[in-house]
């Protein structure tokens, strides 16, 4: 998978809704954040890679130019990338390309978004095209929903199984949440909280459902080379994964997912993972809605096709679970879109270098980052260890 | 530097576009106007797509070949909206579903309809995963997907 390359430093706003900062200093909080974590000043940084979601969301195009200064970017070479939700996932890949070629020793990976400012939902509906499906798009609630009902009537799994397990990943984590300073959302739940709360598309209900957050995180890659000189602990990119399909829902199988779950086979066998449920010690899965979430635990070998309910309803994900998946509280406390595929990465630096605070899984080596993007389309995964 | 409440400007930006539907999907429009349903066939994989595509996604052949499919079909999934979203002119509540449509291989995404959408056991009581829907087509055809006014179930 070509030379080398490690996360050496990473940083985050505080997520929520900012309206305390205009942009482009939302931007800067995080990549002075980084800069600090990896101990280095911009005059060490060879190029910036920026992603976001379409300009639509804050109605302001080409953000690489807006961002320039918050950046460090002027004087340097800057990239923009866009995969929609799997931005983060996509960037990050860029960060390594990028450090694994020799073109660069240090590239600083910057994802953002400020969500408060705009209509993310309406931004999600122009994401359907124009001619077929967007007259009846009711934006990511919609699809994900459609999704997580097929994938239940196929795998012949009962509503009220599905329905609890839901509830059960909602709780852990909101849970989780409360252990990380950066969330947007930091309440606790209940099982009948989740189940009562109002209906957003059937049987998704809110508490089922990520916030709107105004956010952004910055990564710092580095060749193997310079890691190793200049970082004491540094998260090794052991595996890498991005598939797409199909553009019109409909056309893929969506209870099965492909590019999921291909995406994960070839992240998983670059970092030579076998049995990922046995070595993975914790997973930041990207999870917009509860009920999704059980799909890519399947897509992603943790448990057999349409077994994820009973997986997740004896706690093999939760805190102290055979795999804890979303020790930060995930996708579903906290997304500020362009940013959050990149948050999944850097929570997953920050577990495997031991550096995750209260939501640290205790001893983790080795795990797995993920995002997934557009009408289901994209999904991209990334391996991180603490050995070489 | 304490600041109460922050200023924010609002701001709007509205453009009009003229989005193009090409030769396959503008042929596609003209027999639905028709009240048929065109899908197209790819030389290759023989598989029939609706919306028709001028080429096969999977193996990058043209897919020239036309094929009227039927306006029945099963329900694939399904999903019942209740929350309004920005610009979306479907009038909430209403039942948004993938349609297999009988010699189709993929699925067909339109709305359920002639149920009873008052409340939400009334829905799940009459629209069925693998359930048979049939076309309900409007009486005035402008060649648009609005042709169908929606599925309704087949009793």
């Amino acid at each position: 998978m070509g030379k080398s390359v490690a996360i050496i430093g990473t940083g985050q706003t505080r997520h929520g809704r900012r309206q305390d900062v205009c942009y482009p200093d939302l931007v800067k909080e995080a990549v002075e954040a980084a800069l600090e974590d990896a101990g280095i000043t911009l005059k060490d940084v060879d190029g910036v890679v920026l992603g976001t979601m379409p300009s639509m969301m804050e109605g302001v195009s080409s953000t690489h130019f807006y961002f320039a200064e918050a950046m460090g970017s002027v004087g340097k070479p800057v990239l923009k990338v866009e995969t929609c939700g799997s931005t983060g996932q996509s960037i990050g890949h860029c960060g390594f390309f990028w450090a694994s070629s020799g073109m660069a020793d240090i590239v600083l990976v910057v994802g953002s978004e400020k969500m408060s400012e705009g209509d993310g939902q309406a931004t999600m509906n122009t994401v359907f095209d124009p001619f077929f499906q967007r007259t009846f798009a009711a934006g990511a609630p919609g699809v994900f929903t459609m999704q997580s009902m097929e994938w239940m009537y196929r795998f012949k799994i009962p509503e009220d199984k599905g329905r609890d397990a839901a509830a059960m990943i909602s709780v852990s984590n909101h849970d989780n949440a409360m252990d990380n300073p950066h969330a947007h959302i930091r309440t606790r739940v209940t099982m009948d909280d989740v189940k009562n709360a109002r209906i957003i598309t059937y049987p998704v209900r809110l508490l089922d459902v990520c916030p709107a957050s105004d956010g952004a995180c910055a990564v710092i890659f580095a060749s193997g080379d310079k890691a190793k000189k200049i970082c004491k602990k540094p998260a090794w990119i052991k595996g890498m994964g991005f598939r797409g399909e199909e553009f019109f829902y409909g056309e893929s199988d969506k209870a099965i997912w492909m590019s999921a779950t291909e995406a994960a086979k070839e992240a998983y066998s670059q970092a030579g993972i076998k049995d990922p449920l046995k070595e993975l010690d914790v997973a930041e899965v990207y999870n917009p809605f509860t009920y999704q979430e059980m799909i890519f635990y399947e897509c992603f070998g943790f448990c057999p096709r349409g077994k994820a309910p009973d997986y997740v309803l004896k706690g093999t994900f939760k805190k102290g679970g055979r795999l804890p998946c979303g020790p930060s509280g995930g996708t579903l406390c906290t997304n500020p879109i362009g940013a959050t595929g990149l948050i999944r990465m850097a929570e997953a630096a920050l577990q495997v270098t031991g550096k995750a605070g209260a939501r640290q899984v205790e001893g983790a080596k080795l795990a797995l980052s993920h995002a997934m993007g557009g009408v289901d389309q994209f999904n991209g995964v990334t391996i991180l260890g603490s050995e070489q | 530097m304490s600041i109460e409440k922050y200023k924010i400007v609002e701001g709007q930006v509205k453009v009009t576009y003229e989005l193009a539907l090409g030769r396959t999907w503008s042929h596609f429009y003209d027999c639905f106007k028709e009240g048929k349903i065109m899908g197209t066939r790819c030389r290759k994989c023989s598989r029939v797509l609706v919306p028709p595509r001028s080429f096969c996604p999977r193996c990058f052949e043209d897919m020239d070949e036309w094929v009227e499919v039927s306006d029945e079909g099963i329900i694939e999934t399904w999903v019942y909206v209740n929350m309004p979203f920005f610009a979306q002119e479907t009038k909430i509540p209403f039942i948004s579903a993938q349609i297999r449509l009988d010699g189709c291989d993929s699925g067909f995404t339109h709305i359920v309809g002639g149920v009873d959408m008052s409340d939400l056991d009334k829905v799940r009581a009459a629209v069925k995963l693998g359930g048979r829907v049939k076309a309900v087509w409007s009486r005035e055809k402008k060649g648009s997907i609005r042709d169908i006014e929606y599925f309704e179930p087949v009793k």
